[in-house]
């Protein structure tokens, strides 16, 4: 486990810091008093039973979600409700989702390069290099100057993954990466998310994908009715799950 | 017949099998494939075979081309000199004919400044596009003078000349008004998002005529006596508000076919309001759009004629002038058909480029 060892020389730097968060919808009670802290290179594993909250929390980690009560600050930057405080969050945080949102009217380069020069500045032929770099990290550099609607789904969630880089993030954000794509794709991008881990990426990561939990996740959390029941590590949580919601949910995704 | 058989699970990728054909079975399928399309085909070529001799003699054969009054068409065709002996005016309307060449060389320029908007792939297109844009101004020194040139008053222009100006400026100021409407209507800011609807609404529930008689009768009543602006302008004016206010609405049908993740991708990435509307959801948005946006287009091309209730001579004003004229009377049916000519040729142009368009978009991505 090469990944914890790495992690516990590092300092225990909180890049996240979530506290008594609460967070409606209209009149529906969506997260109830979460709090969290997540350290620097540290991984996270969020699970939980379909509408416990897992992506109304991490979607409030870079304000894509408004808060009503609680604070969030990442990276030292407290969110409030102005643009700036938004845009300095959201410059630490990368974030990938379950179906891609892959920008179909341009190419695998130019989704990778966009950010970077409209918001960076970037000079253009800087921003292709990097780009490249990451296609080659994720492993699909031979389809740069396609268009997402000609890549697979695992190639397109790949992609996804490179754009976020190129804008060298702190933080990656993972909601269900998986979960919209064919089964034998799966794995090469939990391959690409397993290598991101190692590199010593702060990762949050909402996903059911219990091996990925066991090889790279620091901490697994459950949820459930928008509460965080139980966090652990994953090995303890795996075979010992205390919380009876949490058992129900482990017989469920593993039982068959 | 000898199928080659191949064992299982090493089925070589064949070449798929030729469709055969030619032209009879091409015909054979599309015009006579049941039994019914058999009869209508024999109808149609029947009917076409009678009435085509008949139209075509009409038109060109038995036609008088050049003649300069009704009294010396004696062919018992069409008498086309009710075109051709005032064709200029069909053209121009009154502008100064030794000031042809304005017009003539803003018309050149309308085709250079739309080259690089028609095709993308252009050399230096960047730069065209900056002509492009500055075109309008352009347009309007040549045809008004001023700044150097001899100034012709709008009430001179008339013909198709004003058909098109009418026309060009009405898309060209159309089309982005409409798109910041659209935005405007779906906009987080309440103040912004009250004044789209309501001056789309507004806009859209009163009959163009109407808006074009308050431009020119009502409007100079609100104005202090001392400003005057010019009745050309005004009409484009309404025209704009008009179209925009249709277009806004097309172009709100493409925005609202964006799903959500594109805004929170661009939100994610850090682009700013303008840059994630200019760079990932109008492009979008507008491709969906196009056949929608281009019908608006066409629909304002053919709304300009209804200038003529306000006084001024476009093509279809300049016909109907001629055909009140004692020398021309009663040849209706040469005019309109003639001015319809026109007015299908351009707007058939349009509806060719928008499928052109989106046949281009469409290759490039689902
Ligand atoms: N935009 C929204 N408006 C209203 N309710 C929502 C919205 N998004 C999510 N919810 C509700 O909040 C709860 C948590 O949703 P979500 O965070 O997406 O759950 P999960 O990702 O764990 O499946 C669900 O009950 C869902 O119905
Ligand atoms: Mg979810």
């Amino acid at each position: 486990m090469s990944v914890k060892k790495a992690k516990a020389k590092k300092s225990k730097e909180v890049v996240i810091d979530i506290k008594e968060l609460h967070k409606w919808y209209d009149s529906f009670h969506a997260l109830k008093n979460v709090n969290l802290q997540v350290t620097k290179g540290e991984k996270i594993v969020v699970c939980g039973p379909s509408g416990s909250g897992k992506s109304t929390l991490i979607r409030c980690v870079n304000a894509l979600e408004q808060f009503q009560q609680g604070s969030i600050s990442v990276g030292g930057v407290e969110i409030k409700d102005d643009i700036k405080s938004i845009n300095a969050v959201r410059a630490q945080a990368g974030m990938c989702f379950q179906h891609f949102n892959l920008f179909p009217h341009l190419t695998v380069l130019e989704n990778c390069t966009l950010a970077p020069i409209w918001v960076k500045k970037m000079p253009k032929k800087q921003a292709e290099e990097i780009a490249m770099k990451l296609l080659e990290r994720v492993k699909i550099p031979n389809e740069a100057n396609k268009f997402p609607g000609q890549l697979s789904g695992g190639q397109q969630q790949r992609v996804a993954i490179a754009r976020s880089l190129c804008m060298n993030p702190d933080i990656m954000l993972f909601d269900e990466p998986t979960s919209a794509l064919d089964p034998e794709m799966i794995s090469e991008v939990l391959d690409v998310m397993v290598d991101l881990a190692e590199q010593g990426m702060t990762m949050i990561c909402v996903t059911h994908e219990m091996g990925f939990a066991r090889r790279v996740a620091d901490r697994v959390i459950f949820m459930d009715h928008g509460e965080i029941l139980e966090q652990n590590d994953p090995e303890t949580f795996f075979k010992n799950p205390k919380n009876d919601r949490a058992k129900e949910f482990l017989s469920q995704i593993l039982g068959h | 017949m000898n199928k080659l058989q191949y064992k299982v699970g090493e089925h070589p990728n064949l070449p798929a099998p030729k469709t055969q054909g030619g032209i009879f079975k091409a015909i054979r399928n599309n015009l006579f494939s049941t039994w019914y399309d058999s009869i209508v085909t024999i109808i149609l070529i029947y009917l076409l075979l009678s009435y085509l001799p008949m139209a075509l003699d009409w038109l060109f054969f038995s036609a008088d081309f050049f003649v300069d009054k009704r009294s010396q068409c004696t062919s018992g065709g069409a008498c086309w000199g009710v075109i051709t002996a005032r064709f200029p005016q069909y053209l121009y309307g009154f502008y100064p004919p030794e000031l042809y060449w304005r017009p003539n060389l803003a018309s050149l320029l309308l085709l250079v400044a739309l080259a690089p908007i028609l095709y993308s792939k252009i050399l230096y297109r960047k730069y065209f596009l900056m002509f492009s844009i500055t075109y309008p101004l352009i347009a309007f020194w040549l045809l008004w003078g001023g700044f150097g040139l001899v100034p012709v008053e709008s009430e001179k222009m008339g013909g198709l000349l004003l058909t098109l100006t009418l026309g060009v400026m009405g898309i060209a100021l159309s089309l982005p008004i409409g798109i910041l409407l659209a935005l405007g209507r779906r906009s987080k800011m309440p103040a912004i998002r009250l004044f789209s609807t309501m001056f789309i609404e507004l806009i859209r529930g009163v009959p163009m005529i109407t808006l074009l008689f308050m431009a020119t009768v009502l409007l100079p009543l609100f104005l202090p006596s001392d400003v005057i602006i010019d009745q050309l302008i005004r009409v484009i004016f309404i025209i704009v508000i008009f179209a925009s206010a249709y277009m806004a609405e097309v172009i709100r049908g493409g925005l609202q076919s964006i799903r959500k993740g594109q805004y929170e991708a661009s939100d994610v990435m850090g682009l700013s309001y303008w840059q994630s509307m200019s760079l990932i959801i109008l492009p979008q948005a507008l491709k969906i759009s196009i056949p929608g946006i281009v019908n608006s287009f066409i629909s304002l091309f053919k709304d300009t004629t209804l200038v003529i209730i306000v006084g001024m001579f476009d093509l279809l004003g300049v016909g109907r002038a001629a055909l009140s004229n004692r020398e021309w009377i009663g040849l209706a049916n040469e005019v309109y058909m003639f001015i319809a000519i026109v007015f299908f040729v351009f707007c058939y142009l349009m509806s060719r480029y928008s499928l052109h368009l989106e046949r281009r978009l469409s290759r490039s991505y689902k």
